[in-house]
């Protein structure tokens, strides 16, 4: 048979889907255009706008508090690094313990499922309000008494429990077929865990897991109430000196300049798994 | 005039051409079965029709009107097709009679009433009457294919493409299936399969194509496909199968 040679058919109709592809992206910039001045217009003419714009928009007070806003902003990462850390191997732990069934592991199992069903019922600012000014009153040997440490055991105690929920469903989205085949090679509980299952689960939760940690990178932010100089806190400093708001608008982009990344990562490994899947 | 016509299609995967200028004609009432060993690309045809893949050349036509056409409507198109697939896919959280109706009512705007008349009766016809408020998993797998078969055949489509329905099926379940089908071919509907059962291929065809490499090596009524094929690798590709025991 011979090989192929482009049909004069084909040729004209590549013509056409190039010619609606420059549409449809020509209708794309149109009503993106159109929706941006709409919006922008929209909250310039609002009755409050001038008084806004001084004390939201002002470019001096924004130049003045970025440096500080920035090496808060260090101490954020920190505290998100360390947290996420111990929060995936807290999380792990926990689903395990879950999914233990022997009557002597009992306890371990129970303490697993309360601390899940307490630490996701408890909103995380109170949990770091409790850890950060009640773990260091009582006073014990080896309590951490810097607040940046208390907030990030606050944090992992609080999203730990989420994080194990998240390994537990994917833990239970593996078919039992799998445990059943690895069973029948003679690989106990444990190896089967370890070798057959948990590699799968992780897999199909990496999505859902950078979800949770996007939202643990502004929940950073949450550790200000207790004190140390993250980026909220120093924006406030300036905000108290000045009564210019400023500075908060210079804390929230930064935020959102570290977590649009993050999402833009979740959504592609989402759309990967999609892809493997073949729909 | 033709119910499909498949005119010099071409289709591309990573530099390696599976589908090889394939020509093929069905006409109203007209019963054509695509044999071939896997990757012969026989599904692939299949799903250039149902336009799940674009064809990188030649086109196809549904009743006379080109449906590769950048500027068809696809959903359109589909409305007139019924396809039945190899691993069922009903819909595992919908009763028989819900799976049935869906597009019927959402798709053609039948009334709710009238669809679920329409499908009761399928259903009887086919000797399922008793399955309308069962759920998917509570069918065995020739059940489930019928049920399938009817939910195809619900939207009263131009033309059926049944893509290896039996492959998945244990053999004593294969039977009641293949009755459906032959009784389709009574009905009159225009289909085109692709199967390794060359026995029932042999009795429904009224034309059998082979397919080797994407090429359309020879096509013709099946007692002279069966009987007497012409080309070699048609022959070697018959006598596999005699070999292997199925047919």
């Amino acid at each position: 048979m011979s090989e192929w040679v482009k049909s004069e058919r084909q040729v004209e109709r590549e013509r056409v889907r190039r010619s609606r592809a420059r549409r449809s992206a020509s209708i794309a910039t149109a009503s993106t255009i159109v929706f941006i001045v709409l919006v922008v217009w929209g909250i310039t003419n609002s009755p409050g706008w001038p008084r806004v714009r001084e004390t939201f928009f002002d470019g001096e007070q924004f130049v003045a508090a970025l440096p500080d806003v920035l090496e808060g902003f260090l101490l954020n990462i920190r505290i998100f690094v360390i947290s996420e850390v111990l929060i995936l191997v807290i999380g792990l732990l926990v689903a395990l313990a879950r999914g233990i069934r022997s009557p002597a592991f009992f306890p371990i199992r129970a303490l697993a499922t309360l601390y899940t069903d307490v630490f996701r019922g408890v909103p995380t600012i109170l949990v770091i309000y409790l850890i950060g000014f009640g773990l260091p009153a009582l006073k014990l040997q080896g309590i951490p008494s810097d607040k940046a440490t208390l907030g990030i055991i606050a944090l992992t105690l609080s999203y730990g429990a989420y994080v194990a929920e998240v390994f537990r469903a994917g833990i239970e989205s593996v078919h039992p077929s799998q445990v059943a085949a690895a069973r029948s090679l003679g690989l106990s509980h444990a190896k089967t865990m370890r070798f057959v299952v948990v590699p799968q689960a992780t897999r199909r939760v990496v999505p859902p897991l950078l979800n949770d940690f996007v939202s643990l990178q502004k929940d950073t932010a949450l550790v200000a109430t207790i004190g140390p100089l993250e980026a909220l806190r120093q924006a406030q400093m300036h905000t108290f000196n000045t009564f210019d708001y400023t500075p908060y608008l210079a804390a929230a982009l930064i935020f959102i300049l570290l977590t649009i990344p993050m999402a833009r990562l979740t959504d592609h490994l989402a759309a990967r798994t999609r892809r493997r899947r073949g729909a | 005039m033709s119910v499909l016509t498949i005119d010099g299609v071409w289709k591309n995967f990573h530099g390696h051409s599976v589908l090889r200028g394939i020509d093929l004609e069905v006409e109203p009432h007209e019963v054509v079965s695509l044999i071939g060993a896997s990757g012969s690309g026989k599904s692939t045809l299949l799903r250039c029709v149902n336009l799940l893949e674009t064809v990188d050349d030649g086109a196809i036509y549904l009743d006379g009107e080109e449906i590769t056409d950048p500027r068809a409507n696809v959903d359109q198109v589909r409305r007139r097709l019924g396809i039945v697939f190899q691993s069922f896919n009903l819909f595992p959280h919908m009763t028989v009679l819900d799976n049935i109706t869906l597009a019927p009512r959402q798709v053609h705007g039948v009334a709710r009433a009238q669809a679920e008349e329409q499908a009761h009766g399928l259903l009887s016809r086919f000797g399922l009457a008793n399955k309308a408020k069962a759920y998917p998993d509570q069918l065995s797998g020739g059940q489930q294919q019928r049920v399938a078969i009817i939910r195809a055949l619900a939207t009263q489509p131009r033309l059926m493409l049944l893509d290896e329905v039996t492959s998945a099926l244990d053999p004593q379940l294969v039977v009641e299936v293949l009755q459906i089908i032959r009784e389709l071919k009574e009905s009159g509907m225009t289909m085109i399969l692709t199967t390794h059962e060359m026995g029932f291929c042999r009795d429904i065809s009224d034309q059998v194509c082979f397919l080797d490499g994407g090429v359309l090596v020879e096509k013709g009524p099946p007692e002279q496909i069966f009987t007497a094929p012409e080309q070699p690798r048609t022959q070697e590709f018959l006598r596999s199968v005699l070999e292997s025991g199925r047919f």
